[in-house]
């Protein structure tokens, strides 16, 4: 076993952004403003080293996507961002370049219309992209430890192993995280069905543990309304048979550390510990719909709080990846892993096999955390996936509504 | 190599499969009071199995936690999911198709 001190202490080389955090890639992001763009945007990103793509689809512009896009615009592992746009939609790629070029980034815009159309919008594009990456190969390199990353958790395509065995490694590796100063989001509060004295009782005071009841409610009351659970037929084939006990599992990812409070989607964490990321609409004239789309808009979720990785839990076996934040895939069961070898990062079954205790396995899985925030590519990201999902919905965010209309 | 059930709760009245179950002696690993057991049907890997015989509308009972009800009896060592317990909020859940939990009630594809 490595030596758990010298892992706790690990440093390796970051890039420092203007607000002091520290990002673990330095990457240029592509934005676009309707789905009308994403062509254009996507062929410009395509074959340019370290450009993602993000985007909204809507023509009619929404406060909570717009939030998202700011966020990931301005999130640690980006350097600068070129936002892309057809000419007739609602959001102003204009007004995203001027936040990001606030927060001290370079960033430009364009709608394609006044560029003559695809081929030209594409080679404007590169152009840019292209001399961004020149521009930001100076950004100052720093050095980081386990205190100065946020790292983001989901599970995805549940099985009964998850919670006997993914799930609870990434929550020991949340201690271990929280413990050394670092900072654990984990979300998917519709997934803590039944759990609501076992959530509360984690509030650091009596004021967060009435935040993590209403937050409880909410999701309560939202799952009632629209009548769905958060649960797949993949679940069901997998052993799990109710929400209930798929909440169970899911919650164990949280690990056992005192909760500090509840953020929304696009806030930051206010300090360092374990934060629960409320994702649920909130009331509106308007319904947005299901509460889980698809785990790909939960990742987006989590990486919009500033997460500079994200584990993901997969018990039945996923092929997704993410823009701007690395995916990291862990399964806790074994056969998955060996079917799909080529994704699965980790395999936190060998504590159901008896080949590893549950300590053993979240102290090797942060070595690989480690690995990867130095700059060792995840499986996702090493095979190109950069899924994202980025819907209409409400949430009430006071803190970050300045300048933003529903 | 003897076939596992690992049970996360002394309370519980179920526990998870480590292998493909048959019928036969099982091995309970976890915070159980019972070292070992009776399977009386196959249960899938990752399926659970029931600890004792539970009556119709018992709580099922997972790390100490009510993750559903039973709405027919189950006999101590059958298998436990969609045929036989039921979730306490999830109504569409008892309309899957308990091998696949694909879903039956939608005729949108005819």
């Amino acid at each position: 076993m490595t030596n758990n001190k010298n892992l706790l202490k690990a440093t390796w080389q970051g890039y420092l952004r203007p607000d002091g955090r520290k990002g673990i890639r330095n990457l240029v992001l592509v934005v676009y403003t309707v789905e009308c763009a994403s062509f254009v945007a996507h062929a410009i990103a395509h074959g340019e080293e370290d450009t993602h793509v993000i985007g909204f689809p809507g023509c009619y512009d929404n406060a909570y996507a717009i939030r998202i896009m700011l966020a990931l615009a301005r999130h640690p592992n980006v350097g600068a961002v070129l936002a892309v746009g057809l000419g007739c939609e609602y959001t102003q790629p204009k007004r995203i370049a001027e936040v990001v070029r606030e927060s001290g980034r370079p960033a430009e815009s364009y709608f394609i219309q006044d560029h003559g159309g695809t081929t030209s919008s594409i080679d404007k594009g590169k152009e840019i992209v292209r001399r961004f990456r020149q521009e930001i190969a100076s950004v100052p390199r720093v050095e980081m430890g386990l205190a100065d990353l946020t790292i983001g958790s989901e599970c995805g395509g549940s099985d009964a192993t998850s919670g006997l065995a993914g799930n609870p490694v990434v929550g020991r590796l949340y201690d271990y995280l929280v413990d050394a100063g670092g900072t654990a989001i984990f979300e998917e509060v519709v997934e803590l069905i039944s759990l609501k004295d076992v959530l509360q009782s984690r509030g650091k005071d009596e004021a967060v543990r009435q935040q993590l009841g209403a937050t409880y409610d909410k999701a309560m009351q939202y799952c009632k309304d629209v009548r769905q659970w958060s649960t797949a037929p993949g679940n069901y084939a997998g052993g799990l048979s109710t929400i209930e006990e798929k909440s169970l599992g899911a919650y164990a990812k949280s690990g056992t550390r005192p909760i500090q409070g509840v953020i929304r989607v696009s806030e930051q964490p206010k300090s360092n510990g374990v934060w629960l990321l409320d994702s649920v609409p909130d009331e509106h004239f308007m319904q947005f719909g299901y509460t889980n789309p698809n785990d790909s808009e939960g990742i987006i979720d989590l990486i919009s709080t500033g997460a500079q990785i994200i584990l993901f839990v997969t018990g039945r076996g996923s092929v997704i990846g993410s823009p701007v934040a690395p995916l990291i895939k862990v399964t806790g069961n074994s056969r998955t892993y060996k079917k799909m070898e080529n994704d699965m990062d980790f395999d936190a079954g060998r504590i159901l096999s008896g080949e590893q205790t549950l300590d053993e396995s979240a102290l090797e899985l942060l070595q690989l955390v480690v690995e990867v925030a130095s700059g060792r590519p995840s499986k996702p990201e090493a095979l190109g996936h950069r899924e994202f999902f980025i819907p209409y919905k409400y949430q009430h965010t006071p803190s970050l509504e300045s300048g933003c209309r529903a | 190599m003897k076939q596992r059930l690992f049970v996360l709760h002394r309370a519980d009245n179920v526990g998870t499969a480590l292998d493909d179950l048959e019928k036969g002696p099982v091995a309970i690993i976890g915070e159980y009071d019972l070292k070992e057991t009776e399977c009386v049907e196959s249960v899938k890997f990752g399926h659970k199995m029931a600890l004792e015989d539970l009556p119709a509308g018992a709580e099922i009972r997972k790390n100490n936690v009510v993750i559903a009800r039973a709405f027919k009896a189950i006999q101590s060592g059958q298998m436990v999911h969609l045929h036989n317990i039921e979730s306490q909020f999830d109504e569409r859940a008892s309309t899957l198709d308990t091998d696949t939990g694909a879903p039956t009630d939608e005729d949108v594809y005819q």
